[in-house]
């Protein structure tokens, strides 16, 4: 009886490799608020899997790659995600070229990353060419403010968050504070919460009827008083679930402040409360500043600067408040006593913002899946 | 010292070079080629291609992955291109990752295994094939190579007498000889392998190729360097160009002092790194204007390896920084670390010589004892465990 064997001894004494085991570089790079990103990848790999040897003469020429680039573009980023601090970031190639590697030649594709928010953590997630080569590697490097990260992503480890470093005590608070801004900007509950609560500052209740005030100061009062009370009370319970003295569960926190909306824009209509709509204000502040502890949490803290952090989103917070409400004031002021605002704005906003905090207390409350609006 | 800065600023300047090289530009013609593929133009390229695109559209078909991955097996093998283990990984990804996968499925995983590295794994998947095929002459050859490469050489023995007993009788013969000959018995061992390789029928070329090389090894080891000579040239005689005994006969030329003669046989094949490294080591000795590019060379080889986070090269790479690099200590980490993985005479050489070098001859202990232990016979330890005694 004759065998054939493989003889594989000289395989195993002396890994001998012409060629290495298939990578792409993957590097990107944050410089300010910008972050763009290169890629080059192997033009055997993309030949294995698009096939970019177009007459079949075992050779890519740079006419060929270039015929294929939409198609090679197409599914370079169709595996590739990239997320700041969990939200998906855009990424649009902007330039093509070529690069020699100790294996050949690569693709070189240079894009930009745009992103909904300021990273502080970028997450990655990686799977080109696992199906096809699943000992295919992506060879990450991130380069940021002078400092390199690096990772390899494989097919058992495709995802990876990188902290983008410490940035500077006061490099942190601004863009906190520009976050605090921006997320009671998108924060429809929190904008609808206050708007209800001011919706009466320029209006007093007389005779069981909301008559306009006389004069600019006793709304001003009003609101200032309104404003303070929900800060002084947002502020805290932000402070306290931040520094991990205080936590909610985040279900619980949302369908409170839906609730929270909700009465508010009831009590405009069946007024119960008329004279201390501070103390409101100051109550239901507790629960929105768990709202925005949330936030914060999820932006992922800088744990050098965390005080810093804090403050500068709480200011932020206040400061994207005062813009709303130096917006809304002076307007209700003028308008306060035409039928549009008592009965339109007043009457018919107050429903409206009932019927909306209704629907996100009940979607929030169930966890019906209905909306997306937070 | 000026040799030793010369070399600082070869490889300083070579590593600039390299980063230069390593700059995004864009072609000047359409018609610039930029790469050469892999020629696919012969039939069992033509062949794997129409399997792999019916395997495509039935992944599940057992018999087809098989085939594919073992031909894919046979390309990497052939063409010593790593990418090929993963491509034939992928063509069997539906059992890959099974606790009990199909015993066709535990051949690939093994060869795959292997090739990584992954000796407990690869020596489980075997284990695995031969509970149920005991008859798998493959899967014992398999197993006898890793035992071996470990220093496990009563297991190889084992494996080699199941390979004699499935009636291959050269390969086992040389099996058998070569891992009594690690463990004391080479004066034996010797006679018995070249006389089976005399009055046998064999005409693979691969295993009497295989079987001169051994036969080389052997005697050099046993100190007969006139025999292993002529072992070496019998086998290069058979025209395939092999990796292994292209190294090994390197090997041997520049432990005889014989640099140029490595120069000539390694000129026009240095794409693998294991030549490539012997290529730069007699460049070194005979001191060619080529040795800082192709210390350059190796240097981004070894880098693009360590950035995979990969360490398969450790023997090479101890080997790059102990002679080439001038980095003793870390020769000597290198060494140590790829001793707890492999256990070939080359394996514990590296670490004597690094440990020598680096003034820490007490981290050689591991292997001083190792060699007591096993009767390892090879005359080229001893210059090296000499010195250590003398200590």
């Amino acid at each position: 009886m004759r065998i054939l064997l493989v003889i594989c001894l000289g395989l195993l004494a002396m890994p001998v490799s012409a060629h290495k085991p298939s990578d792409s570089y993957l590097s990107i790079s944050r410089q300010e608020q910008a972050i763009s990103g290169q890629w080059d990848i192997a033009l055997r790999d993309l030949n294995y899997a698009l096939g970019l040897d177009d007459d079949g003469d075992s050779r890519i020429t740079w006419g060929e790659l270039q015929r294929h680039q939409a198609q090679i573009d197409a599914y370079a980023f169709a595996h590739l995600a990239i997320n700041a601090n969990h939200q998906a970031c855009t990424l649009e190639p902007v330039n093509h070229q070529v690069d020699k590697h100790t294996d050949g030649a690569y693709a070189v594709l240079q894009f930009s990353v745009v992103c909904p928010v300021t990273a502080r953590v970028l997450g990655v997630d990686y799977r080109l060419f696992f199906d096809l080569d699943p000992s295919h590697r992506g060879l990450l490097r991130l380069q940021n403010q002078g400092q390199t990260q690096t990772a390899v992503l494989g097919p058992d480890q495709p995802l990876r968050e990188l902290q983008l470093g410490q940035p500077s005590n006061w490099r942190a608070f601004s863009e906190f504070a520009q976050e605090g801004v921006w997320h009671i900007w998108i924060g429809y509950d929190h904008i609808l919460f206050l708007v209800s609560l001011l919706l009466p500052a320029v209006l007093w209740r007389a005779d069981s009827r909301w008559q306009p005030v006389r004069q600019f100061r006793t709304a001003f009062i009003e609101v200032a008083k309104i404003v303070t009370a929900f800060t002084l009370a947002h502020s805290i319970t932000l402070s306290l679930a931040t520094l991990q003295f205080l936590n909610l569960p985040s279900r619980w926190v949302e369908s409170a402040i839906a609730a929270s909306v909700l009465l508010a824009a009831l009590n405009n209509i069946y007024p119960l409360v008329i004279k201390r709509i501070w103390l409101m204000a100051f109550v239901f502040g507790l629960v929105h500043g768990l709202g925005f502890a949330s936030v914060l949490a999820d932006l992922g803290l800088p744990t050098g600067a965390l005080a810093l952090a804090l403050v500068g989103f709480n200011l932020g917070v206040e400061a994207g408040q005062f813009a709303i409400v130096g917006v809304f004031l002076p307007l209700a002021f003028y308008l306060r006593q035409t039928w549009c605002y008592q009965r339109l704005t007043f009457g018919l906003g107050s429903w409206l913002i009932a019927s909306i905090a209704l629907f996100w207390l009940l979607d929030r409350s169930l966890d019906l899946g209905w909306g997306q609006f937070n | 010292m000026p040799r030793l800065s010369a070399l600082a600023w070869a490889m300083l300047f070579w590593m600039l070079s390299g980063i230069s090289l390593a700059a995004p530009y864009i072609p000047k013609s359409s018609d610039e080629v930029l790469e050469q593929l892999p020629a696919l133009n012969n039939q069992a390229d033509l062949e794997l291609r129409l399997l792999q695109r019916q395997l495509d559209a039935n992944p599940d078909n057992l018999p087809l992955a098989t085939e594919v991955a073992t031909r894919l097996l046979e390309s990497a093998r052939t063409k010593a291109d790593p990418r090929y283990y993963g491509y034939a990984e992928a063509a069997v990804k539906t059992w890959w990752r099974q606790a009990q996968p199909p015993v066709e499925v535990l051949m690939v995983r093994a060869t795959i295994r292997q090739h990584r590295h992954d000796f407990n794994g690869a020596l489980q998947d075997l284990q695995d094939v031969l509970a149920n095929r005991p008859s798998n002459a493959q899967a014992w050859l398999t197993q006898a190579v890793i035992q071996t490469v470990r220093g496990d050489y009563e297991a190889s023995l084992r494996s080699c007498a199941m390979l004699k007993r499935l009636g291959a009788t050269l390969p086992a013969t040389a099996c058998l000889a070569n891992a009594a000959s690690l463990s004391g018995s080479g004066r034996q061992a010797y006679p018995l392998l070249q006389e089976a390789l005399a009055n046998t029928a064999e005409t693979d070329v691969q295993t009497r190729l295989w079987t001169l090389t051994v036969l080389a090894e052997i005697a050099a080891r046993l100190g007969d360097d006139r025999n292993a000579e002529a072992h070496f040239l019998q086998a290069m005689a058979l025209q395939r160009r092999d990796a292994y005994l292209l190294s090994a006969y390197s090997d041997f030329l520049l432990d005889q002092h014989r640099p140029a003669e490595v120069l000539a046989l390694l000129k026009d094949d240095s794409r693998p790194d294991g030549l490539l490294l012997r290529l730069a080591l007699a460049e070194q000795a005979t001191g060619s204007k080529l040795l800082p590019q192709h210390i350059g060379e190796l240097q981004r080889r070894i880098d693009a390896y360590r950035l995979r986070g990969e360490n398969i090269h450790q023997r090479e790479e101890a080997r790059f920084n102990l002679v080439l690099a001038k980095q003793p200590e870390t020769a000597l980490r290198l060494a140590l670390e790829n001793w707890q993985v492999q256990h070939e005479p080359w394996d514990a050489r590296l670490v004597l010589e690094a440990a020598l070098a680096s003034g820490k001859p007490a981290a050689a202990h591991p292997v001083l004892a190792w060699l007591n232990q096993t009767k390892l016979q090879d005359r080229q330890l001893q210059p090296f465990l000499a010195k250590l005694e003398a200590r």
